[in-house]
């Protein structure tokens, strides 16, 4: 039977995500946990995230976790959602803060001058509400999900990596932005998988099934 | 391109959702989980709860009602209704809203909505205001059911609660709602241009074209509406059909 850490560091919305996973994998055990040991000895690791980069980062510095999320990038099936996406380069221009670095890149805010449609009409922002993600590659955890589903998306700032090969999913919101990358073990995503209806919770049960 | 939302929105009194809900094949129209489910399986982009529990003893009924429907409905969630300090709050979200709805307390304190959404996220944190036109081109904002004029201008509020942090405003027009006339959507327009985050229109749909009009013309980001979906009038996907046929992004 599969255990599952989904990584609690006092930001956001852990509950979400715990209920959808227990709903596409009933059988796993899952633990909500600020405990790196328990984090070191799941199966597969869930960092979620919302809220601010810098509160988020030094959340999980304040509680140990750090490490263990780090070690756990490197060896097992790790899924990062929203801010669990972003900590995972170098540097967010959001406060400055530098994240875990696992990836290289940086995260950056969406750039007021270019939110507008051709016609003129102003995008908001934050980016809230349901947009499409293209798949860049075929992917395990795309299985069962038709290109350009709808997932639903809550942020202000997006990711940009170094290496376009980590780009498996891009979104159009006055600019084109990565919205899903993955590489070896790690699978992250900018959007709510959680809260994105049937495409989202087959997203997730993916992720319980992925044998990277 | 990022699609507009509908969003169904329940009255639920102590537990129960309140205002009839009319689908066919439903064992309990009061059930709101039930109702969620249903709302969920038609499409709808979100929904939201205005819990109306006056009597303080049945305060933490909600509490159960949204941790029921969080574990079995997995499209965003907004509580509203009562909600008065950081720790209500907390306590919803915990729960499993995902965004919270405040209307009253913010008037009343309007450093609420910043102590929130320093807490728990901007994208967390809705103001909600109802807006009722006193004069030609100007509306203040009333609490009460649109019973108290607060004095404050409507979309100096909207302005002034973004900037303390505020991520969404679900504004309703106390003229409009009820009336299923349409939304104002000089009010709608007015305040979606002056805010830079997402405006949900609201109060006074009576027909699908209301819907549409509130997106194109009230310049809304997403529409949300109460009866026209629970007398089983419409469904949520016959909405989001009739307003892409109108040329409007919706998730279908």
């Amino acid at each position: 039977m599969t255990t599952v850490a989904v990584v609690d560091y006092g930001m956001g919305n852990l509950r979400s995500v715990a209920k959808a996973i227990e709903h596409v994998a009933p059988d796993a055990t899952l633990h909500v946990t600020s405990d790196p040991l328990v984090v070191a000895a799941a199966d597969r690791v869930v960092v979620p995230g919302q809220g601010a980069m810098p509160d988020c980062m030094r959340e999980l510095e304040a509680r140990g976790l750090r490490d263990a999320v780090i070690r756990a990038a490197a060896e097992k099936p790790w899924l990062g959602i929203c801010i669990g996406l972003q900590m995972l380069f170098d540097h967010s221009e959001e406060g400055e803060v530098a994240g875990l670095g696992v990836l290289a890149g940086r995260v950056a805010r969406f750039p007021h001058e270019q939110m507008a449609l051709p016609d003129g009409t102003r995008l908001k922002v934050p980016h809230m509400g349901w947009n499409e993600v293209q798949q860049i590659k075929t992917h395990s955890l795309w299985q069962g999900i038709p290109d350009s589903s709808r997932f639903y998306f809550v942020h202000s700032y997006y990711v940009a990596p170094d290496d376009d090969g980590l780009v498996i999913g891009r979104t159009n919101y006055g600019i084109p932005f990565t919205s899903a990358v993955a590489r070896d073990n790690i699978f992250a995503v900018q959007f709510h998988p959680e809260k994105s209806a049937e495409a989202g919770l087959r997203l997730l049960e993916n992720f319980m099934r992925w044998m990277p | 391109m990022l699609a507009k939302r509908i969003i169904p929105c329940l009255d639920v009194n102590a537990g129960r959702v309140v205002k009839g809900v009319n689908f066919v094949e439903l064992r309990d129209a009061g059930d709101p989980i039930e109702v969620a489910r249903r709302y969920d399986e038609q499409g709808a982009d979100e929904i939201t709860f205005l819990d109306i529990t006056a009597s303080s003893d049945q305060r933490d009924t909600i509490l159960h009602v949204v941790e029921q429907v969080a574990s079995q409905v997995f499209i965003p969630l907004t509580v509203g209704g009562g909600v008065r300090s950081v720790d209500d709050v907390r306590r919803l979200l915990n729960a499993g809203a995902d965004k919270v709805s405040m209307n009253t307390a913010a008037v009343q304190n309007p450093q609420l909505v910043a102590d929130a959404s320093g807490k728990v996220g901007s994208q967390c944190i809705v103001v909600a205001i109802d807006a009722k036109r006193v004069a030609p081109g100007k509306w203040n904002v009333f609490t009460h059911g649109g019973r108290k004029d607060t004095g404050l201008d409507a979309i100096e509020w909207a302005r002034k609660v973004t900037l303390l942090g505020a991520g969404e405003i679900l504004l309703t027009s106390m003229d409009r709602d009820g009336t299923r006339n349409g939304f104002d959507l000089v009010l709608t327009s007015a305040v979606a241009e002056a805010v830079d985050v997402p405006v949900i229109a609201s109060g006074g749909v009576g027909e699908l074209q209301h819907l549409a009009d509130g997106v194109k013309q009230g310049k809304a980001d997403a529409v949300l509406a109460a009866s026209i979906f629970h007398y089983g009038e419409y469904t949520v996907r016959q909405a989001k059909e009739f307003m892409r046929a109108q040329g409007i992004e919706v998730r279908l």
